[in-house]
């Protein structure tokens, strides 16, 4: 295992420690607006990985998913907090 | 003039190295104080970090490792759609939040939304979020 392997594994694992958290928030809630701060923070780690993933390949495939990504998590979050506000308090 | 464009090069990668590491990093750390902090507005300061500085710093690595005028297009646009989203979100989910959910107020340092609140008792308590002047 060279140096830029070293670093590509130490960025994934840093990364997947990150995506498991943002999924432990994601579960225990408790309201729906800090699973969307999770989503946020999920999709944001999803972008970095395949950035990642691009860097280590140099390739500019997956350049478009990344923009997409990024622009999905902030429609998610923002149509959550939408509905959010029109909600019962039952669930919060 | 090939060795100088190759250690130029070497030069880009170890920086892109460094970025790409960084903002792994910051999206960790942002991850831990997402899992440990008290309540959401302090969990959404967290939350930010690896959303605008840790994207960006992700971006520049990988600018810097690919090095092609239309990747680097790209990839300034997905720092820009990041940096013209994230404050909207944010600024979204914390007025929603402040407004519907329990929040830990003894923890906020200053609060200009409360008092705004209590001068107009007449809104409708489930109107829409962004209604506000």
């Amino acid at each position: 295992m060279n140096d830029t392997e070293f670093f590509v594994w130490a960025c994934a694992a840093m990364l997947g420690i990150a995506a498991v958290l943002a999924l432990v928030r994601m579960a225990i809630g408790p309201t729906m607006l800090n699973r969307a701060v999770a989503m946020d923070v999920l999709a944001a780690t999803i972008v970095a990985g395949l950035a990642i993933e691009a860097a280590y390949n140099k390739h500019s495939t997956t350049l478009p998913i990344l923009v997409v990504v990024s622009l999905v998590g902030f429609v998610g979050s923002v149509s959550i907090s939408r509905f959010a506000a029109r909600e019962s308090r039952e669930d919060h | 003039m090939s060795i100088e464009s190759m250690s130029g090069a070497a030069v880009a990668d170890g920086l892109s190295v460094a970025c790409l590491l960084l903002g792994a990093f910051l999206a960790m750390v942002a991850a831990i104080g997402l899992v440990r902090f008290p309540d959401l507005l302090s969990r959404m300061h967290a939350a930010t970090k690896p959303q605008v500085l840790g994207l960006i710093l992700i971006v520049i690595g990988l600018g810097l490792r690919l090095r092609n005028p239309t990747d680097v297009g790209m990839l300034v646009l997905i720092a820009m759609f990041q940096l013209l989203t994230a404050p909207v979100s944010a600024h979204m989910l914390g007025r929603t939040a402040f407004r519907k959910t329990p929040i830990r107020k003894d923890l906020l340092l200053v609060d200009e939304l409360t008092p705004r609140l209590e001068e107009r008792p007449d809104r409708p308590d489930d109107g829409p979020v962004g209604g506000e002047r």
